[in-house]
This record gives structure tokens, C-alpha cells and sequence, in this order.
């Protein structure tokens, strides 16, 4: 690792593509398709939302960085297990956390907090990257897929609340005036259907300015 | 027996594992593209939710709970492990999923080449640890109970990965917007399959 720092600035270009790619070209949920599971349950509201964004993005940079670490001692044949270890462990650090300092929403997440240890995204990006690479980029490279993932987390929750519950962060915007006129909030917006149409409709606008990305 | 029936409806079709939770959403989308493969991939799921959630059930109820050590000895009454269950309960899963292949290979070979390299794929389904995580939140009374939900979310499971893939079997033909074919679309029509599935939740059981 010492070698590499020589070699290369911490942030060169290459290392600040590792960020900036699963943005927008290889965001983890609507390319690579990985981690939608615990993405959407979450999403009715911004705050719940943003939570699960941040400790996604701290387990997939450290157990991106702890794998990358111990690359090279991991036998092959029982890597699932110990990578399976090393995330639950992470998960189990940052589910204690958030029941001592946020506990409401950690009661909302309830049993999403623990799925993020079979999150996609997290095997999915230890097997193509971590394994592979040194930790210093490793870690880059979780820090940018978690982004990613919050990324469209945020999105989603946003929209959600806005038209759902006609408020952001719990506090409502949408002005009396509106109601008053004959306006209501769209209740469907909080059910789960919803976010799966989200969702698709964020890949069908994704795609169409990116026609490299479409299948088929 | 009437509640453990109950529990059994409400998880395959009120509670849906894909529809209500998004769970095992990232082998949902990625698996079922022919009907056959899907069905292989949902038998396992059946298969390995049913086992996983009652021994999850007894792990909780005599190892984790808070209390629940008071069987050893009257001083271990007090102790919570239960910050522990996510690391336990991966490390069971992995184990029988293990143990479930190895089994089914000594003793069905036929269903072991059908179900192929699905069975190891599982340990790390959303849906497997899902399904043991909403057992501990929801507290069943018996093993029975904890049975019938891991068999009844696996049933909805298998239900919903079918019924998609009957569908994109379907819509290859269809004149999709290039830009939403494949994942695009798949999201939708979950969400169109998750709003015709709301209509459950009117039952009363």
C-alpha cells in the first residue's frame, strides 16, 4: 500500500473515478442492479431514508477496505463466510449505534438496518472489487457505491415525502393555500408499489440521455 | 391450529416477501428471465425458508432473547444477547444452506442438477435472513407458528418470481421504449403486480 502512495497522489484521477463512476454510469441500483432490497422498504420518508444511506456507505467502505486488507490470507473456497462475518460484524457496530443515538428511526427501519448485511451491494462490490484490488482504492470504490446507493435513496425518499405526506424532513412545505385550493396528498406515494415505479422511471430517464445504457 | 393457519395466508399473499417488503428483490429481477429457471430458484427459496426460520426461531427463543439463558441457570436470567442475532443467524443460514446441498446431492441428484448453482446463491437472498429477522420482530408464540410463516413467505415467493418471469417470457414480444426494455420495465410491472396484490390487505384473518 506504502508503494502505491509513492506511486500516485491519494486522489488522482483514477482514484476520483472510483467515486464519481457509481453516480451516475455505474450507479449500483439502476445499472448494476444490486442492492434493491432494503433500498425501497425505506423510502416513504427522507430521514429514514438518509440514515440507511449513511450506514450503507460506512459498512461498504469498511468492509471494502477490511476485505482489500486480507486479500491475499482469505482462502478462496470459504471467502463467502468470512466476507459473511466481517459485514454482519460491521452491521452489528453501526445497528448499536443508531439504537443509541437515533433510536425513532431505528425502530422505523426496524428489521431493514440487519439486511444490510445481504445487501448486493456489498457481496456484489467485495467479489468484483475488493478481492482484487489494493484497500486504499477499495475503500474509494465503497465510498462511491455507497454514494451511489444513497444517492438514489435520497431521490426516491424525497419525492415520496414531497407528494406523499406533502412535507421534507417532517416538516411540511406544501402551503395551506394549496390544500385550501382543493389539493391532497397523494397517499399512493407512501405505499411500496410506488417506489417501484420510482424507480423505473428514474432508469427510463437514465437511460434515454445514456442510450449506451439500454438492454437488448 | 387456526392461527397457524392464518399465518400461513397472511405471509404468502398479504405480507408478500417481493410486494409488501422488497425482499430477495436483486435474484427476483436478476433470475427470472425463462419460467423454468425461476421455478428451480423458487423451490429453493420454499425449501430453505421453511428450515431456516424455526431453527432461527429456537436459537432466539433459547439462546438470544433477553432471558432466555434461564434454562442453564437461574443466574443467566438477566442476560441479552440478542445484538448478537444478525451475526448468529447469517452464520446458520450459510451452514444449512450448506448442509441442505450437501443433503439434497446424496439423496436427489435430480433435484440437485434442476436447482444447480441456486442453492449456494441463497445463503446471501435478502429474503432468507428477511425472514428470520421479521420473525424476531414479530414474536411468534411457537415453533409451529415460526413454520408456517418461513413456509408461507417462501410460497409467496415462489408465487411472485413466476409470475414475473411468465410476464417477461411474455413482453419479449412486446414493443417496448428501447430505453425502459429489460430492468425498466421489470420495475414497473413489480410495481403494477405489488398494486393488484394491496388488494389482500382488505382480509381479515
Amino acid at each position: 500500500m506504502s508503494t502505491k502512495h509513492e506511486k500516485e497522489p491519494l486522489f488522482s484521477a483514477r482514484n476520483r473515478k472510483l467515486i464519481s463512476n457509481p453516480l451516475g454510469m455505474e450507479n449500483p441500483i439502476t445499472v448494476q442492479v444490486l442492492g434493491i432490497c432494503s433500498a425501497l422498504a425505506v423510502t416513504a420518508k427522507l430521514k429514514p431514508a438518509f440514515v440507511m444511506a449513511v450506514s450503507v456507505i460506512v459498512v461498504t467502505m469498511f468492509s471494502n477496505l477490511i476485505i482489500s486488507a486480507m486479500r491475499n490470507s482469505i482462502p478462496p473456497r470459504i471467502r463467502i463466510i468470512v466476507q459473511l462475518v466481517v459485514i454482519a460484524s460491521l452491521v452489528i457496530v453501526v445497528d448499536q449505534v443508531l439504537k443509541a443515538y437515533v433510536y425513532d428511526v431505528s425502530r422505523q427501519l426496524s428489521v431493514f438496518v440487519g439486511l444490510i448485511i445481504t445487501n448486493c451491494i456489498l457481496m456484489g462490490r467485495l467479489e468484483a472489487f475488493a478481492m482484487s484490488n489494493k484497500p486504499w482504492p477499495s475503500f474509494l470504490d465503497g465510498l462511491g457505491n455507497g454514494l451511489g446507493y444513497g444517492l438514489i435513496l435520497i431521490i426516491l425518499g424525497f419525492t415520496r415525502e414531497l407528494f406523499g405526506s406533502g412535507a421534507i424532513w417532517g416538516y411540511s412545505i406544501v402551503p395551506q393555500a394549496l390544500f385550501d385550493f382543493g389539493y391532497k396528498n397523494n397517499g399512493f406515494f407512501i405505499l411500496p408499489p410506488m417506489a417501484l415505479i420510482i424507480v423505473g422511471i428514474i432508469i427510463w430517464i437514465q437511460r434515454s440521455r445514456n442510450p449506451e445504457l439500454v438492454e437488448d | 391450529m387456526q392461527e397457524i393457519f392464518n399465518i400461513f395466508v397472511k405471509s404468502i399473499f398479504v405480507d408478500n416477501m417481493v410486494f409488501a417488503y422488497f425482499l430477495g428483490m436483486c435474484s427476483y429481477l436478476a433470475v427470472s428471465k425463462t419460467v423454468q429457471t425461476s421455478a428451480g430458484l423458487g423451490i429453493a427459496v420454499v425449501f430453505v425458508l421453511a428450515i431456516t426460520v424455526p431453527v432461527d426461531y429456537l436459537l432466539n427463543e433459547y439462546v438470544l432473547k433477553p432471558g432466555a439463558l434461564s434454562w442453564l441457570d437461574a443466574g443467566f436470567a438477566d442476560v441479552d444477547l440478542s445484538f448478537l442475532s444478525f451475526i448468529l443467524f447469517i452464520a446458520i443460514i450459510a451452514s444449512l444452506v450448506q448442509l441442505v446441498e450437501m443433503v439434497i446431492e446424496k439423496f436427489s441428484p435430480a433435484l440437485y442438477t434442476s436447482l444447480g448453482i441456486f442453492l449456494p446463491l441463497i445463503a446471501v437472498n435478502c429474503a432468507i435472513l428477511g425472514g428470520s429477522l421479521f420473525m424476531q420482530e414479530r414474536d411468534y408464540l411457537n415453533v409451529g407458528q415460526a413454520t408456517a410463516f418461513g413456509l408461507g413467505s417462501g410460497i409467496g415467493w415462489f408465487l411472485a418470481i413466476v409470475a414475473i418471469a411468465a410476464i417477461r417470457e411474455k413482453i419479449r414480444y412486446s414493443k417496448v421504449p428501447a430505453p425502459l426494455r429489460g430492468l425498466g420495465i421489470a420495475f414497473i410491472i413489480t410495481g403494477l403486480m405489488g398494486i393488484a396484490f394491496m388488494s389482500f390487505l382488505g382480509i381479515k384473518l
